[in-house]
């Protein structure tokens, strides 16, 4: 026998089911609570960096779009730097959150973060990875929120440098990670729980 | 002097604890769940920091269930009973000034929603959502009504054990959690499709709360524990030397 590693396990996830709105936004839901929802601005006042507005619909595997799903994303501002307390490299953007929550449109489904484009973060070896956008999928008939990043086409010569974009196997997905361009500022992240464009999913 | 601050990874997610996204008993899961392999890869900054909620966030009644939709001087219907616990991390630290975000259905098992199609009564004086921000400790506590039980479309006749659910912010998105807390004793939880997504009795007994009658209120309100666990760091230091030395 052996001494017992005393660690404690993580609290296993539960479906945010049909009504995770009247938890996370309320006032969405018609519940007037808190004075208004976290997380639907991102932005507190003049932000540094390019306004960019990033869009887009999670679709099951029949290709539906999932209306009741909450969208979250989590980014660094324009220079790189986490509006967070474990940031220890420098100070972010004021006025900057960082963080948005989307229900998503009640008739199609389609989530919208009016935000900044991120600037790149390092690895913790050091190496720079490509900009990108954290994005997590909570809904109905999801047991445990889904994690993937939405990188921009539009930064190839830093897609191809990054390391963990490079570790795919499958290199034909990559392009399911790439927010794509349909306007001035405006890029397109549709999210597909299944099927031939199943986006990359994250255990990180 | 230094300051010493934590800015090590997060330890990998033990995916045996957690729920598989393809469980077929959970029938919306079935089109709803990835087929291909997760791709691994250890936390980075964009993980292991995380939004920042601070006390002033949260109102007075924010934690009160039973009065923060009510209209004045009236209260929910309903058992009143408090809720408490503490928010560790896997390697048993306390993990203040989270957010927790709680959500559930009234006495009845009614949600407050447009969508819901269950005949039981809505109850004009209960919204059915609160949050709060845990102490220094990790520790939290809200007051609210005992949630009924509800029928849902799933097999012919399915009903949810009655639950309420926790949105959790720790200190790095790694550690973004939503799940559901159920109530000690209650006949249903066997027989949930939801709750049998779980893998072991230890992953349900985690996620049930026990009386705790040490807390209740006397001729007031019983209350239940409920602690939640998020993902640890490992534990790295950094010095952090005052600017001018
Ligand atoms: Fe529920």
């Amino acid at each position: 026998m052996v001494q017992k590693t005393e660690y404690l396990k993580e609290s296993p996830s539960q479906t945010a089911g049909p009504y995770v709105h009247i938890g996370c936004m309320p006032n969405f839901t018609g519940i007037e609570m808190y004075g208004g929802d976290l997380g639907t601005s991102m932005k507190t006042g003049p932000v540094q960096g390019e306004e960019i507005t990033i869009k887009g619909t999670v679709f099951d595997g029949m290709g539906a779009p999932m209306r009741d799903a909450m969208i979250e994303i989590w980014q660094p501002d324009a220079a790189g730097l986490f509006p967070s307390a474990n940031e220890v490299r420098g100070k972010a953007d004021p006025n900057f959150t960082g963080w948005g929550r989307s229900p998503g449109d009640m008739k199609t489904g389609e989530y919208t973060f009016e935000t900044v484009k991120p600037g790149a973060v390092p690895m913790p070896d050091g190496r720079m990875q490509a900009p990108h956008i954290t994005v997590w999928i909570v809904a109905r008939g999801i047991n445990i929120g889904l994690q993937t990043r939405a990188y921009f086409e539009d930064e190839s010569a830093a897609n191809a440098a990054d390391p963990i974009l490079a570790r795919i196997e499958h290199q034909a997905r990559v392009s399911t990670l790439l927010a794509r361009k349909e306007g001035a500022g405006i890029y397109r992240f549709d999210i597909h729980i299944q099927g031939p464009i199943e986006t990359i999913f994250f255990d990180i | 002097m230094s300051l010493i601050k934590q800015t090590g990874g997060f330890v990998r997610r033990d995916r045996d604890q957690q729920p598989d996204a393809y469980t077929p008993a959970y029938k919306t899961s079935v089109k709803r769940s990835p087929t291909a392999a997760l791709l691994s890869f250890p936390t980075t900054l964009s993980e292991e920091t995380s939004p920042v909620f601070g006390q002033g966030l949260i109102g007075e009644l924010d934690n009160d269930l039973i009065v923060n939709f009510a209209q004045p001087g009236e209260t929910a219907i309903g058992p009143r009973i408090i809720v408490h616990g503490r928010v560790l991390d896997e390697m048993g630290r306390s993990v203040p000034g989270a957010l927790l975000e709680f959500w559930q259905a009234n006495a009845g098992g009614r949600y407050r929603h447009k969508k819901e199609a269950y005949q039981a009564a809505l109850d004009p004086n209960f919204g059915g959502c609160g949050r709060t921000i845990t102490g220094e400790d990790g520790s939290y506590e809200f007051r609210t009504i005992q949630p009924g039980p509800y029928p849902w479309p799933n097999g012919p006749n399915d009903w949810r054990p009655a639950h309420i659910h926790f949105s959790v912010f720790g200190h790095g998105f790694a550690q973004r959690l939503i799940t559901q807390m159920y109530f000690e004793g209650d006949p249903l939880i066997p027989l949930c499709p939801i709750v049998g997504v779980l893998k072991s009795q230890e992953a349900l007994d985690a996620l049930v709360a026990p009386l705790d009658m040490q807390r209740t209120v006397p001729m007031d309100s019983r209350a239940y524990k409920f602690d939640i666990v998020l993902r640890g760091r490992r534990q790295t230091y950094f010095e952090n030397r005052k600017e001018g030395l």
